[in-house]
């Protein structure tokens, strides 16, 4: 039995180990706003936050977070205002917005870790997230304004 | 290729175009709310407007019905629908907010509700071609205005005055005389008892009293559920007893399976059951490419029991298609007459007597659409009746396909329709759902199939793969006096008939035939080309390889003729005028010619407007270069410039972007923006790294690794978009695609303006380098 801590729940598996944590929160747990986009950790769009630091669900097991807090967008906030949300909002980033949780929390860990970062650092830091809409510009001056305060 | 002209003949073997009776009982199940504007049959029309539209010629044409479309309950809430699908453009909210703002609500009090798929009560739904506004600005006015006519003679009736003497004025009625007022709420159970005006004797809003309409101050709807998590994509549909799918398709198109061997597979934790699903031959519009299923209790489960599937594939005829041969074949079908498709004067005489001529031969590769969200679809049929849920730009499309495929009525499905995790046409095609409607049949439970990336990329309706071969004739004072471009591709109606080797005039239409530059000869040309896999419509479609050549020749003869881009580009265009092609069928995005005409006035207007605000021709630094590009499409006129710097490795940054864009009457500018700058990183991705090859009849790329798209590392730093303020009967035009055509064009001149590299074959990949 695997036991994980889910937004503060407690929740247990005691399926496949090996079980993609993406697919134990969608389908499982019923946590839908983490996507599936590639499977293979290159898109970002299914990133969680596993204790302080983002990972990308797709590609760690229920086993590998074992013990640990993840929390996915459902948990970031309980009202949807960290400052991140607030700042997309501001800057009205999405278009179709299947990305944008998966941008949104890889924000929040860049924040945890480097509460001023410079652009070059928000572009290297949400590299790794893509967003097929094109909404870049926006989503770096989102980052920025969440980091100077919304 | 007659049968395909029309968009709305590409639908389906057979249509149903009777106009049925709809209960209130169904309309108001349809709105899902206790009391308002909800009666009787609703009206199908099609009204003289100040200008005319196409829109009454797609399939099921228009609606203007406030019964259909509008409710308000006893609180004041207005519900309004959203018939169009989201994708990411905004139309959820603008179309909606159309209406908000003529009926004189308060958009604050107005819940969006998605309608689902039924064309006979909402008009057409298919959610392509950049057409929401440009046909719907009118209808969704006059809904609005008939349901603000509604409150308004009610309270009148109610007040024992004239109605002329009521106006609604912000989500009240208010009788000034008397100082009397009543809210929506309050009147709109007696609204609901008025007979609905006649759509002639409509009074519209005074566009200056407008106060959303134009403005951009209003966010997306979603966006709050977008930002929590909470915004339902089709993948995030969840139904009691629910089974997860995976399927494993042939690697080929038109390929078929020979045998399988499920054990491995079953023996996956969390698998319940392995089984074929039925497959068409190609090809066949939209219908499934068959395989085997594997059934599990949640998606991972489903995709690792499917890596452990045996399987052997017939791979078909298609099996020897191969890029690289292709290619050779395009261009050597490039060098050689093709059917002439536009012809005036005489451009193989003008050709040899010029006094240069300026080649240029541009290769596009197929293009995977890869929308965030890959394919997915939920069904539950039971019995004969099926309902759907699913990311769809043609709900209704999907609903008569559904049925079709199950063999039951049309009337025993329903569809409805998800926010769309991205759609650039991908998603006009309902293949995914019909998976799911076959799946659940034979499982007699609900199930969602889940696409994968790899088979997003390998089982795509793709971009075609096309050469555009242009020859321009100089005359010795460096004057445009020839051209000839032959366009050779396969033709999306290869994937409704077989064997089709043409060009559809909509393909035609697209920068080919309607090209609006001022020569004497014009030759246009389409050779033939056959398809050996599924063609289908990307975001802004032709236009991409037409602007592509079109706009790069204009850069070599601006090389050729030592002249600036600019100056080159406007000569070309030259006097302002409206353009009548020698063409038997323009097409013209299916829009009247009389309120939709090629115009080089507005054409220069956007050359002009990006040349002044992008500030043309100022200083870059070394390894910089400016390149310019405008095209005409979904009857809008967009130009823009890029700069880009190439350091000596050749790595490539795009410093800035600049796009002017004419769509003539607009709603919603704040969405326009962004639908600009998405197009410029659509653009950057497809100039940089965009190509779907084959080899042994297979795609070769499997995932974003190596069919990669630009990342925000390597995004423009700034994309300023400048829109051109209409006039007041300027008809409203297409915003969604005209942004990606010209910015590969606009990239390939700031190259050659950098480093003296003309960039004739795309993705740019490692052109660059050495």
């Amino acid at each position: 039995m695997i036991k994980v801590k889910i937004n503060g729940q407690e929740k247990s598996w005691d399926g496949d180990p090996d079980l993609p944590l993406l697919w134990f929160l969608r389908d499982e747990a019923g946590l839908t706003g983490t996507k599936f986009g590639c499977g293979q950790a290159l898109c970002g769009a299914c990133t969680v936050i596993v204790d302080k630091e983002a990972v990308r669900s797709c590609i760690t097991s229920i086993n590998d977070v074992a013990g640990r807090e993840v929390t996915t967008i459902e948990g970031l906030h309980p009202d949807g205002d960290h400052p991140v949300q607030k700042a997309w909002r501001q800057v009205n980033v999405p278009q179709c917005g299947f990305c944008q949780a998966g941008q949104i929390m890889q924000a929040a860990a860049l924040l945890m870790d480097n509460p001023k970062p410079s652009h070059d650092q928000i572009r290297e830091a949400m590299s790794g997230n893509i967003c097929r809409c094109g909404c870049y510009q926006r989503i770096e001056n989102a980052v920025h304004l969440a980091s100077t305060g919304v | 290729m007659n049968f395909i002209d029309n968009p709305r003949k590409l639908r389906g073997f057979e249509k149903n175009l009777k106009v049925e009776k709809v209960s209130r009982r169904s309309i108001l199940k349809g709105l899902g709310v206790t009391s308002g504007f909800v009666l009787a049959a609703p009206v199908m029309t099609r009204q003289a407007f100040a200008y005319e539209t196409g829109a009454g010629k797609m399939p099921h044409g228009v609606v203007v019905d406030p019964r259909v479309f509008v409710a308000v309950a006893p609180d004041g809430t207005v519900t309004i629908l959203a018939h169009r699908a989201e994708m990411g453009t905004g139309v959820r909210t603008s179309l909606p907010l159309i209406v908000a703002e003529e009926m004189e609500a308060d958009w604050s009090r107005v819940k969006v509700q998605q309608a689902h798929g039924d064309e006979v009560k909402f008009g057409n739904q298919d959610t392509d071609g950049s057409r929401s506004t440009r046909h719907y600005l009118i209808p969704m006015r006059q809904i609005g205005a008939s349901a603000r006519t509604m409150l308004e003679q009610a309270a009148a009736k109610r007040w024992g005055v004239p109605a002329t003497e009521v106006k609604a004025v912000n989500h009240e009625v208010v009788h000034s005389a008397s100082g009397r007022k009543l809210g929506f709420g309050e009147v709109a159970a007696d609204a609901a008892k008025e007979s609905v005006p006649s759509i002639e004797g409509l009074k519209l809003k005074d566009p200056k009293d407008f106060r959303y309409l134009g403005k951009g101050q209003v966010g997306i709807v979603d966006l709050h559920d977008i930002t929590t998590g909470k915004a339902r994509y089709g993948a995030d549909v969840r139904l009691p007893g629910m089974k997860y799918a995976v399927i494993a398709r042939p690697p080929v198109t038109g390929g078929k399976l020979t045998s399988f061997d499920p054990d491995a597979a079953l023996k996956v934790p969390g698998v319940e059951k392995v089984m074929q699903v039925r497959g068409w031959p190609w090809p066949s519009k939209f219908q499934p490419l068959g395989g085997v299923a594997v059934i599990a209790r949640n998606t991972g489960a489903a995709i690792k029991g499917r890596d452990a599937l045996k399987l052997v594939w017939d791979d078909g005829a298609n099996g020897k298609y191969d890029s690289v041969a292709y290619r050779k074949e395009l261009e050597e079908a490039s060098r050689k007459p093709g059917l002439v498709v536009r012809q005036e004067g005489d451009a193989d005489a003008a050709l040899k007597a010029a006094a240069k001529v300026v080649i240029g031969e541009y290769y596009l590769p197929h293009l995977a659409h890869v929308c965030m969200e890959p394919p997915v679809a939920v069904a539950d049929v039971k019995g004969d009746k099926a309902e759907i849920w699913a990311p769809v730009q043609s709900p209704g499309g999907t609903r008569e396909d559904v049925a079709k495929t199950l063999g039951i009525p049309e009337g025993n499905v329903t569809v409805n329709v998800t926010l769309l995790g991205g759609g650039f046409g991908r998603k006009s095609k309902c293949d995914f759902a019909l998976e799911a409607a076959l799946l659940s049949k034979e499982l007699g439970a609900p199930v969602k199939v889940q696409w994968t990336r790899e088979d997003d990329l390998h089982h795509d309706f793709l971009h075609t793969v096309s050469v555009e071969r242009i020859e321009a004739g100089l005359d010795k004072d460096g004057k445009v006096v020839a051209w000839r471009h032959r366009s050779v591709a396969p033709t999306i109606a290869s994937t409704f008939a077989a064997g089709a080797k043409h060009a559809a005039a909509f393909e035609l239409g697209m920068g080919l035939v309607d090209m609006p530059f001022e020569i004497a000869n014009i030759s246009c040309e389409n050779p033939e080309a056959a398809a050996f896999t599924r063609i289908g419509w990307f975001r802004s479609v032709s236009n991409i390889p037409r602007a592509f050549a079109v706009q790069s020749m204009v850069g070599e003869i601006a090389n050729a003729t030592g002249r600036d881009q600019k100056e080159t580009l406007l000569a070309l265009i030259g006097t302002p005028r409206i353009v009548k092609p020698a063409v038997k069928d323009l097409w013209n995005y299916g829009e009247p010619y009389d309120s939709y005409p090629i115009d080089t006035a507005r054409l220069r207007k956007v050359v002009e407007l990006v040349a002044e605000k992008g500030e043309w021709g100022r200083q870059v630094p070394k390894g910089h270069g400016l390149g310019i590009a405008v095209h005409r499409s979904f009857v809008s006129y967009i130009a823009t410039i890029v700069e880009v710097a190439v350091d000596d490795k050749g790595k490539l940054t795009v410093p800035r972007v600049d796009t002017a864009i004419d769509c003539g009457t607009y709603v919603n500018p704040e969405r326009i923006a962004s639908q600009i700058e998405g197009a410029a990183i659509m653009g950057l991705s497809l100039a940089k790294y965009g190509e779907v090859s084959f080899k042994d009849g297979k795609v070769e790329q499997k995932n974003f690794d190596d069919f990669q798209v630009v990342r925000i590392d390597e995004a423009p730093l700034v994309t300023n978009v400048y829109i051109v303020p209409p006039g007041p009967d300027t008809p409203p035009s297409g915003v969604g695609e005209p942004g990606v055509p010209p910015f590969a064009p606009a990239l390939m001149n700031a190259i050659f303006a950098a480093t003296g590299k003309r960039i004739r074959a795309l993705p740019i990949g490692k052109q660059l380098e050495a």
